[in-house]
């Protein structure tokens, strides 16, 4: 039995019909579905314990307390990390801006951050309006997708302050040796920033075995709600970086002349947090691992494999990024001749099939590198079917016809 | 094979739009993009006695908003200023012959954006 035949009747979301056509749900890339149970971990928030956190001295707040901080264990524990040194944010985007404006402080004029070519919106625009006294360089993308690993040894020197990069491409699909880059980074005592939005959904992650400084995801890629995500931090790092945001919850003393700082790792959350949120976040988490990432990991290779080959038999259809499976996600990102990815997007939808189109969040790979203004991108996650593969490649066959003639 | 939306004369002015290239020198050009799918639309018009004299476009976009731009420079070559700022989202859409959701309405009305935003500049 595949893994999608186990748990797609975990999520009521996939029952139902879009367009009068089964939902086919290619657009994970963007966000995930959510599993019953983690809709349910919340719900049971709202109708049982709904209070506020770390103030109340009553039952419900306690209550609350101890399944947000046991939502804070789940992560904790699902990439290996230490007792303070996660944190919760809204999302990757704010993991980031976090990092960029507490670190555009601490660097002075001449520092340089090393990017990458293939990051998202989220890791290069807070750096590149927060960091301006710093120089901002960018690892080259070769014409196969994979990062330019000669460029990036050229372009790491003892300057190099921060280098930031993506896990997995949102756009191309390639998985990064973090673990080979942060190694050459740490030898410049360059800090690792890992952007984990796309990646820490589908693959087994430990920041031991990685040794990134810090790594930043979103839950709602992975199963959870939206509006949570987390900032992991080694703790020698997040103690020595002042707090981003400043109000309740984030002081241990307020006097009207100054303030101290809670501990790690509430120091870095200000105000009331995302409570059902997170509770919900770390349901996802639990489900995620019962699971097993191991075998969601190995699940998606086989999906993968198997998408690129039927794919690429499509005439006038142009993968962006690797064709080999290996060390490759299931996302793909593609033109087809003579259609803009916009009409195939609209194609697809009427046959019931989500997927996204456009410049994908990463504007200057896809008109600067890939140059091409957009592009239609199908991502899968572990309830997708070989099935769905085959109802992708009939429809974009549908595209072909009403656009060209049979 | 017919789809509703992408008709025929929607393909036609897509695959061979009408009125397609640059003027220089012209009265006034601008260029509007639509930042969501990254289609632009830039527009090139010659303005003799508050009338369209010529008129040219360029940019990449999908089916819907080249199709938009082509017919949409059909139409107001020869027209007066005053005819043009008359036009509005319905007169589009008749145009195109189409129903459009609001994540599409955007495209078919990027044309027609451009067109007033340029009629605006020239004006000042």
């Amino acid at each position: 039995m595949k893994l999608p035949e186990k748990i797609r009747k975990d999520f009521s979301v996939l029952r139902q019909k879009v367009n009068n056509k089964p939902l086919i749900y290619l657009d994970n890339g963007a966000s995930s579905l959510t599993p019953d149970c983690v809709i349910a971990a919340m719900d049971s928030y709202y109708k049982e314990y709904r209070s506020n956190v770390h103030r109340g001295l009553h039952s419900l707040s306690e209550k609350a307390t101890i399944e947000y901080e046991k939502a804070r264990q789940k992560v904790i524990s699902f990439i290996n990390a230490e007792e303070p040194e996660v944190i919760w944010t809204k999302g990757t985007t704010e993991s980031i801006n976090l990092l960029a404006y507490t670190f555009s402080k601490k660097l002075v004029k001449g520092d340089e951050i090393l990017l990458t070519e293939m990051e998202h919106h989220s890791n290069l625009v807070p750096w590149q309006q927060v960091c301006k006294h710093c120089k901002i360089q960018y690892i080259k993308v070769t014409p196969e997708g994979y990062l330019d690993l000669n460029d990036f040894k050229k372009k790491l020197n003892k300057k190099t302050k921060i280098v930031s990069l993506t896990l997995m491409s949102n756009v191309l699909g390639t998985i990064n040796d973090v673990k080979m880059i942060t190694e050459e980074a740490h030898k410049v005592n360059a800090l690792v920033i890992v952007d984990g939005a796309q990646g820490i959904p589908h693959l087994p992650i430990d920041v031991k075995v990685l040794d990134c400084d810090f790594l930043a995801f979103s839950g709602h890629k992975m199963l959870g709600p939206t509006g949570i995500g987390v900032l992991y931090g080694k703790k020698k790092h997040l103690q020595s970086l002042d707090p981003f945001l400043y109000g309740g919850d984030m002081i241990s003393e307020v006097q009207f002349s100054h303030s101290f700082w809670n501990d790690l790792p509430w120091k870095f959350e200000a105000g009331t947090p995302q409570i059902a949120e997170a509770i919900g976040f770390g349901r996802a988490i639990e489900y995620l691992q019962s699971i097993g990432m191991k075998n969601i990991q190995e699940y998606e290779e086989e999906i993968t494999k198997y998408a690129l080959e039927k794919l690429q038999k499509i005439k006038g259809l142009k993968i962006q990024g690797p064709k080999d499976s290996k060390n490759r996600g299931s996302v793909f990102s593609f033109t087809i001749e003579g259609i803009h990815p916009h009409d195939l997007a609209t194609i697809l939808d009427r046959e019931g099939i989500a997927v996204r189109a456009g410049n994908m969040c990463a504007m200057p790979l896809v008109t600067e590198v890939l140059k091409v203004g957009s592009v239609c991108r199908a991502s899968f996650y572990c309830y997708n079917t070989f099935e769905e593969v085959d109802a992708l490649v009939k429809a974009l066959q549908k595209a072909q016809e009403i656009f060209h003639g049979r | 094979m017919e789809d509703e939306l992408y008709r025929e004369n929607i393909l036609e002015h897509y695959k061979h739009p009408r009125n397609f290239g640059t003027l220089d020198p012209c009265t006034i050009h601008h260029k509007e993009n639509n930042p969501i799918c990254g289609d632009a639309i830039e527009l090139f018009l010659i303005i003799e006695k508050n009338k369209v004299k010529e008129v040219k476009f360029s940019g990449q976009g999908c089916a819907i908003s080249m199709a938009s731009a082509s017919l949409l420079t059909e139409k107001i070559k020869g027209m007066s200023i005053e005819e043009i700022k008359k036009f509005n989202q319905k007169d589009i859409l008749a145009m195109l012959g189409i129903s459009l959701d609001t994540l599409r309405i955007k495209c078919a009305l990027l044309s027609l954006k451009t067109l007033n935003r340029s009629l605006e500049l020239w004006k000042n």
